[in-house]
């Protein structure tokens, strides 16, 4: 008989105004099918809105999906929400249409992990995992 | 994080302290329990604690969104748990309830916490009612517990609420049937929503007559309210239904009762779970030849661990 | 080719109709080799089998086309969607499509702009100019259409919650321009149930969202008799991840739902019902996209004659604009989705649609650029006059496999329909979630398929190569939303502030009570207030949807 996991809590968002939710669901169906606890925010949040909750729910990670091109202003914007309400421990992955040339400008701003479509979601959720499992390690 | 530091966050009312605390909680950390037993328990006695439950599609959220937004403009702080089921496959969740009430998300006033039922031993009360007391100690006056009305666990939740309301709605058929048999036993408000939608008259009647004959001794007949939560219809009624119901819980002694009742279920639930690690150690340790009855085997199990204990 | 009774019948009443109105465009249509291709090939034995379920194009139940003669006639409008950065910018762009060849306008609008937000409100922060032009008032309206004549061009406009506001300006671009509302042309999509359910840009509550729509609905009606009043959307169900059949049954669920909502507001029924139109994704399963267009078109049909009692014919007909299917764009190896494109607009076309968009192959990866959009464009143009597809009508039909999948896909989706219904209708099935959880769950599947590679996606978990090039993309430059809000801060200076301030509050009222809101809007527009700013009072009459 197994032991207990521990299960990890994440919080899928989408900041600014984008509507297509279409990926940002089936990452939280996926990351559920795979044990995560995840709450979903629902569309058109703003940095504030989804750091406000992701620190209510007391979740491991926050995963951002974004289709309208806004993600290099958005996409900071939470991780410094994050920040600026003390949490800047929680690690922001994010998703969407976005250039490859976007990808490093995204990380130099503190987003952890970005992916694209295409990407295979076991790549997705084994980044999911691991970035819980170090936000967890670091809260002692 | 040490537990003074989360109980200072408490204090404080700091919502990273008390997201922090129900997650020690709900993990079964070593701190929970001195978390749990430092708790401010004269702020747990003033607190109400009102469950809303319903089949899925009749406007749960939506009607939680509204309640928050009028307890918030009487200036109360308001807790909300969320419950969700975990999938039973993969024992994760999705938790959505929140969506519809994004409103509040940057009101510091209002705490919203989703939580999963999660393959509990026990029933949910002792994790939801460990929540509730952390929320209680983090300020918060009021604390409405909202649940999917199936299935024995989500039962058993609402059981720790002072008041409990039911939402029901038109049109969603056979879910309304199999709810009749239990919870209408427990509710002391059944709201009809989306009372503008077709059907709604017809469930209004349907309710008025299950609330005149499900008054008891013990029990004061329901209330039936109309709402179009989507609107903010009908919720000053309702508010109003609520606090009557609570006077008149305070005055006969019903309170007293149900939260006597609801601390014994939480004790069950707690002794369940704390007994399930070494339980699932022991059949792992054990090397039984898995022949005869399995409740025997259940029996010598819990003999010995009775023995450990009192040793 | 058999000249059965009921043939003759059809040649000499719709046949000769539309011939007389509508010359085909060549006076014989052969192959190579000078043979004529005919009209609309029949079986030898005409029964009422075939006549219930097939009939003739032109005739009830349209299945096999709203017009006679089709693309003989004339062929679909080729209406590429775009819009970007400014409108001087989408100016320039609209100009060089018109140089290239297109034949009708299709306005993108910024997320503020579809939200009612100005370029100025917090929300709107890093989305200006973005996925669309950005228009705060009439100022940017004007300059958008600067040069573009509009009784020349039909214009569609993507535009929903807010449809009434931009209407009004186009009418206002229009009267500058010395042209009369009446000769105005095109379409607002103006379809809010499916923003509720797969687009997400709604700002009111479905009641008073109805309410804007019936009254865009009589005012056209009177004022502007050319124009589309909306375009009832499947394309963005099916994008969200519904499948065929849920995108007809959703899509013709919310048409039932405006009309009935018309009807309601005292609209004659065959006084606005000809003005509905529709819009449909073109997605890569190709014979039954083919076969999910002429279900919709017979479906429609019967569910306007048999439960409406419509009597026009053009009342019964669905009239539908195509885009081939966003999603299956993918971001590697992206020259396959020319190929894509290619097919799925071969599939609209040989389902009888009205006018088309063809994405471009780079979308999934940023906004197309101009070269991109081109080729979509001459993929539309080698349809046309190169596949030969044009020269007959419906040539599909009575394929067994086409007419088993069009019977499936009707069946299918009334059920749905009636599902729906009984449920309490679409508002209801929205607010619980219905509908949203049975595209959701399609769209997991399909995505689970992918992944598990039971579904092969060419270029993305099959044949995938290690890409070195990284092709040219457009970009909007961050400085756009700073031009935007600086040029929006000048116009509150320059504009007569207290002539906003009495529409504004006109409209305020007119909002409170049963009269129509177009008159007011209009007026309001005129004052050069804002589009957030009418949103902001209607805002606070109607209240807000939160999803």
């Amino acid at each position: 008989m197994p032991e207990q996991k521990k299960t990890h809590r994440v919080l899928i968002g989408k900041p600014g105004l984008d509507g297509h939710d279409r990926g940002a669901k089936f990452i939280a169906r996926a990351l559920r099918d795979a044990g995560f606890e995840v709450v979903y925010t629902g569309i058109r949040r703003t940095p504030e809105e989804i750091a406000a909750a992701a620190i209510q729910e007391d979740v491991s990670a926050v995963g951002l999906s974004l289709l309208s091109g806004a993600h290099l202003s958005l996409f900071p914007a939470v991780v410094q929400a994050l920040k600026n309400a003390g949490a800047g421990d929680i690690p922001v992955l994010g998703g969407g249409i976005i250039p490859d040339e976007d990808v490093a400008l995204l990380k130099d701003a503190g987003i952890i992990e970005v992916y694209t479509p295409g990407t295979p979601v076991t790549q997705i959720i084994a980044a999911f995992r691991s970035a819980c499992e170090t936000q967890e390690a670091g809260r002692t | 994080m040490k537990s003074e530091d989360i109980l200072k966050g408490l204090r404080d009312r700091d919502p990273r302290g008390i997201g922090r605390a129900i997650s020690l909680v709900e993990e079964n950390d070593p701190l929970a329990d001195e978390i749990l037993s430092s708790l401010d328990h004269s702020l747990i006695d003033q607190t109400t604690i009102l469950g809303i439950t319903g089949p899925p599609g009749a406007g749960k959220s939506t009607l939680t969104d509204r309640i928050i937004t009028k307890y918030r403009s009487q200036g109360r702080r308001v807790g909300v748990i969320a419950v969700d089921p975990s999938s039973p496959i993969s024992g994760g969740a999705i938790l959505g309830d929140r969506v519809r009430m994004m409103g509040h998300a940057l009101d510091q006033d209002v705490v919203v916490r989703s939580m999963a039922t999660r393959g509990r031993l026990g029933g949910l009360c002792a994790a939801a009612g460990a929540a509730m007391r952390i929320l209680a100690a983090g300020g918060c006056s009021i604390i409405i517990i909202e649940t999917v009305g199936v299935g024995q666990s989500e039962m058993d939740i609402i059981r720790i609420a002072d008041i409990t309301a039911l939402v029901l709605a038109p049109g969603l058929g056979d879910d309304i049937q199999a709810m009749k048999a239990g919870l209408l036993e427990v509710a002391d408000i059944l709201i009809v929503n989306k009372a503008d939608c077709a059907g709604a008259d017809t469930l209004a009647m349907d309710m008025e007559s299950i609330a005149r004959e499900s008054g008891s001794k013990d029990k004061d007949k329901a209330k039936v309210c109309m709402t179009v939560a989507s609107e903010g219809k009908g919720i000053d009624d309702l508010i109003a239904a609520i606090e009557a119901v609570d006077a008149s819980h305070r005055e006969s002694g019903e309170r007293r009762t149900r939260r006597d009742r609801a601390y014994d279920l939480e004790v069950l639930d707690w002794a369940l779970e704390m007994i399930k690690p070494s339980i699932i150690e022991r059949i792992n340790a054990w090397d039984h030849d898995r022949k005869g009855a399995p409740r025997r085997h259940a029996a010598k199990l819990l003999e010995q661990e009775c023995l450990r204990i009192s040793e | 080719m058999g000249k059965q009774p009921e043939y003759k019948d059809w040649e000499e009443k719709e046949l000769a109709a539309s011939l007389k109105r509508f010359p085909e465009r060549k006076k014989k249509f052969t192959n190579h080799g000078g043979e004529e291709i005919p009209r609309l090939a029949v079986p030898d034995q005409i029964g009422d089998q075939y006549l219930e379920k097939i009939g003739f194009p032109g005739r009830y139940p349209y299945t096999r086309g709203v017009q006679p003669t089709m693309y003989r006639g004339r062929l679909w409008t080729m209406r590429q969607y775009a819009g970007f950065s400014t409108a001087s910018e989408s100016n320039r762009r609209y100009r060089y499509l018109l140089e290239q060849g297109t034949t009708g306008l299709s306005i993108a609008f910024d997320l503020p702009t579809q939200i009612g937000y100005d370029s100025d409100h917090p929300m709107a922060a890093g989305e200006v100019g973005k996925v669309g032009v950005a228009i705060d008032s009439l100022a940017d309206m004007e300059i958008l259409f600067d040069g573009i004549p509009l009784d020349k061009v039909s214009t569609s406009m993507t535009i929903n919650a807010p449809a009434a506001i931009l209407l009004a300006m186009y009418a206002a671009v229009g009267e500058k321009q010395g042209v009369a509302v009446g000769k105005l042309k095109g379409t607002i999509q103006n379809d809010i149930l499916k923003e509720y359910v797969a687009r997400g840009t709604y700002i009111f509550p479905p009641w008073p969202s109805l309410r804007l729509i019936t009254d865009i609905f009589k005012w056209c009606t009177e004022q502007t008799p050319e124009f589309n009043t909306i375009s009832i959307s499947g394309y963005h169900i099916r994008e969200a991840g519904s499948t065929a059949v849920q995108e007809v049954a959703f899509t013709l669920a919310n048409g039932i739902t405006y009309v009935q909502a018309a009807l309601d507001a005292g609209l004659e029924l065959d006084y606005f019902a000809p003005r509905l139109s529709f819009f449909f994704n073109a997605s890569s399963d190709l014979l039954e996209e083919v076969s999910k267009f002429r279900a919709a078109r017979r479906l429609w049909a019967r569910i306007m004659r048999e439960r409406f009692n419509a009597v026009k014919p053009e009342s019964r007909m669905l009239r539908f604009h195509t885009q081939t299917a966003g999603y299956t764009l993918a971001a590697q190896q992206i020259d396959n989705n020319i190929v894509r494109v290619a097919l799925q607009a071969l599939s609209a076309v040989l389902g009888g649609t009205q006018s088309l968009h063809t994405n471009s192959r780079d979308e999934a990866l940023s906004l197309p650029t101009e070269d991109s959009v081109r080729t979509a464009l001459r993929t539309q143009q080698v349809i046309a006059h190169e596949s030969g597809v044009t020269n007959s009508v419906d040539p599909l039909a009575g394929s067994y496999f086409i007419e088993e999948l069009t019977d499936r896909i009707e069946v299918q989706a009334s059920e749905l329909i009636e599902k729906i219904e009984t449920a309490g209708g679409v508002v209801a099935a929205i607010e619980d979630g219905f509908i949203q959880r049975q595209i959701e769950n399609s769209a997991y599947e399909y995505q689970q398929e992918i992944e598990k590679g039971e579904r092969i996606i060419v270029g993305v978990n099959e044949f995938q190569i290690a890409e070195q090039t990284k092709p040219p993309l457009l970009r909007v430059d961050p400085e756009v939303e700073n031009a935007q809000v600086r040029g929006l801060k000048a116009l509150r200076e320059k504009r007569d502030n207290k002539k906003v301030a009495e529409a504004l509050a006109n409209l305020s009222r007119c909002a409170r009570t049963s009269a129509n809101l177009m008159p007011e809007i209009l007026a309001a527009v005129k004052t050069y207030a804002t589009l957030g700013e009418i949103c902001q009072v209607l805002r606070e009459v109607f209240g807000e949807y939160r999803g």
